[in-house]
């Protein structure tokens, strides 16, 4: 680990990372030098449009996948130079996440896919237990325990699924379009959830969203086109307020 | 780690029960299959013994004759004689008693009933040659045998069929019409049951060998020569000596044939048991092959199983697992699943082979080898069929898997 410069660094440093789909002439490139600074405690809303690289650098952000070219530096250490298990250990170590679709484990309790990720860490059942129904309480599942998936809202699986990311106490928590599935009550309620973990706990965010007004609880805003950073504004107004605040004003 | 990855499994398997259910069929059809038919070929094995030793164990039976088997003639080769007997008994070692045995088939008269039977003319050395033992009544006396006296000794199922409801007792002392003369019974024999051949061995009459000879056969021949060996004599030098006795006593010069045929029952023991173990072994092989089918079908259901399942193990790579603990839940889950198969057939196949053993009247052998065997190479086939899909599933993309709907 090259931790040497830790301290001068932000949690996050990209520097001209690219990333290629496919091969000659069928070659896509997705990430064309994309640099990006995230300090830790930072709320992140990366925004665009389809096929404008949002997803490329959250799964690039999240460990999941591996750039073509440029470095990713988390910690100061060189993710891009990784193996396949050493960024599953850097996962489960470090990162939350939260999709989509939820991607809950089918018939399995929710207090079952909250400890999973403890399961993966080789903690002892007792101290699971604690740690998944202490998760449920926190997002506001307190007695929905032995509920599957198939029985619970979609809101409620999402606040399973953001109980499974920060059971492990995660520095950052990866947010792929986390309200995408959701109607707009249920979509504030989420962000209302992650506002806290962000304001409250310190848990970097980071959010792929394409909804503008979810995009306002964030403190940053970065608008990603073609492969590259389009805009990068400070929200000055993040958290739960802006719910009834005016559209921010988009740079560029 | 693995602790935990065997409860993933477990809890797995758990909640697609049906589905864990019928694939572990093929495994519990084919670990059942072996083992039963391991278990019964055994219990037939024992069975033939059983049978064989019933009918005296290190007996030599010695036949006039040139050959056994197909087209064996008998016809023109001398028969024995009572000499014959003495001789044996006196001039070779190694030799616990020597009976004569004169056959015939008659119909039996008794309480107004007929009934088939064979007449057995014979000595009292016979009960001992045969392992024959009495329920009731007593053997011949010297004097009887000498005389040739009407007394008989009768198998259970003549009592049964003649006497019907007298006893084994009571039918001492009633006459039994053979032919033109009359017999008295004096004993009653206990019951051997079939023999290995499926013969009836207690439908028989034994009498004395003169009563026969004068009454039936009307002829002083012996057919058969029982030579009952000491316990541990060498049959193969007790069989040497014989030989060279009866070709003196037969006239045999040094470049003619044998007239006459020794067969020992321990070979035909051995031969008899030796044909059950075969089949066992083929019946076992054909098993194994429906076990290596049913570890077929486990890797088919893993294989859907991981295509299933390719946005579950996403979640799992996303969450941090590390490839060899998706490959290790994948595998473990097979070998559960294998195992748990293997475990359910060894409790069927028991079931099946007590029931079936029953049913057939053969004794149940538990035979801990195949027990053991069958269920470590069900486990085997869950490793070997349960690889290829557990490699596919770790190898997966996090993204990809994620991806999949």
């Amino acid at each position: 680990m090259s931790t040497a410069h830790a301290e001068d660094l932000p949690l996050i440093r990209l520097r001209g990372l690219t990333k290629v789909y496919g091969q000659g002439q069928a070659a896509f490139q997705a990430l064309k030098g994309v640099d990006l600074d995230i300090e830790a405690g930072d709320f992140v809303a990366i925004m665009g449009p389809s096929g404008s690289g949002k997803s490329t650098v959250m799964n690039t952000l999240g460990c999941l996948d591996t750039p073509t070219g440029g470095e990713y530096l988390f910690h100061g250490l060189h993710v891009e130079r990784l193996g396949r298990d050493q960024r599953a250990r850097l996962r489960r170590r470090y990162l939350g996440f939260v999709f989509q679709g939820f991607n809950l484990l089918a018939r399995t309790s929710a207090q079952e896919n909250v400890e999973l990720p403890l399961l993966y860490r080789g903690e002892p059942a007792a101290a699971r237990h604690r740690a998944a129904r202490a998760a449920l309480a926190s997002v506001g599942l307190a007695g929905w325990e032995h509920h599957t998936p198939a029985e619970l809202s979609g809101g409620q699986q999402q606040r399973v699924a953001i109980a499974r990311a920060i059971v492990t106490q995660p520095e950052v928590l990866l947010a792929d379009e986390p309200t995408g599935n959701l109607d707009t009550q249920r979509s504030h309620e989420i962000m209302e959830l992650l506002w806290r973990l962000n304001e409250e706990q310190g848990i970097t965010v980071l959010m792929v969203t394409h909804e503008p007004d979810m995009a306002r609880y964030a403190r940053r805003i970065v608008h990603f086109v073609d492969g590259c950073i389009d805009s990068d504004t400070r929200n000055p107004e993040p958290g739960p307020q802006a719910r009834h605040a005016a559209p921010v004003q988009e740079a560029g | 780690m693995l602790l935990n990855t065997l409860l993933l499994a477990l809890r797995e398997i758990r909640r697609n029960l049906l589905r864990s259910f019928l694939t572990i069929l093929g495994i519990v059809i084919g670990v059942s299959a072996v083992i039963t038919m391991v278990t019964l070929g055994n219990g037939a094995t024992r069975a033939v013994q059983q049978q064989i030793a019933a009918l005296g164990t290190n007996l030599l039976m010695v036949m006039p004759g040139q050959r056994l088997g197909p087209g064996r003639s008998s016809a023109g080769a001398p028969t024995f004689k009572e000499a014959d007997v003495e001789a044996i008994r006196q001039q070779i070692g190694g030799v616990n008693v020597v009976a004569p045995q004169l056959m015939s088939s008659v119909t039996l008269v008794a309480n107004g009933r007929n009934w088939s039977s064979t007449i057995n003319g014979t000595s009292n050395e016979y009960f001992i040659s045969n392992n024959w033992t009495l329920v009731s009544g007593r053997q011949f006396e010297e004097a009887e045998e000498r005389a040739g006296s009407a007394v008989c000794v009768i198998g259970e199922t003549v009592r049964r069929e003649l006497y019907g409801s007298a006893s084994a007792t009571e039918v001492l002392g009633q006459p039994l019409r053979i032919k033109n003369f009359s017999c008295e019974i004096i004993g009653v024999l206990l019951s051997k049951g079939q023999s290995g051949m499926g013969s009836d061995q207690d439908n028989m009459v034994v009498m004395p060998l003169r009563t026969v000879q004068r009454r039936i056969s009307g002829s002083q021949r012996v057919d058969v020569l029982l030579v009952s060996l000491q316990e541990g004599s060498d049959s193969e030098r007790v069989k040497a000596s014989l030989t060279n006795l009866l070709r003196e006593r037969r006239n045999l010069s040094d470049t003619d044939e044998d007239n006459f045929n020794i067969l020992d029952t321990r070979q035909f023991a051995d031969a008899m048991a030796g044909t059950t173990q075969v089949m066992t072994m083929l019946l076992g092989a054909v098993a194994g092959v429906s076990l290596l089918v049913g570890g077929i079908g486990i890797m088919n259901i893993m294989l859907v199983s991981v295509t299933e399942r390719t946005r579950e193990i996403g979640i799992r790579l996303a969450i941090g697992a590390l490839e060899r603990e998706v490959l290790l839940q994948f595998l473990i889950e097979a070998v559960a699943l294998a195992a748990l198969g293997g475990l359910i057939g060894v409790v069927l196949a028991t079931l099946a082979s007590l029931a079936l053993s029953a049913i057939m009247q053969m004794p149940y052998v538990f035979d801990p080898g195949i027990n053991v065997l069958s269920f470590a190479f069900s486990a085997a086939i869950g490793v070997v069929f349960g690889y290829f899909p557990a490699r596919r599933a770790a190898r997966l993309d996090p993204i990809e898997a994620l991806r999949h709907e």
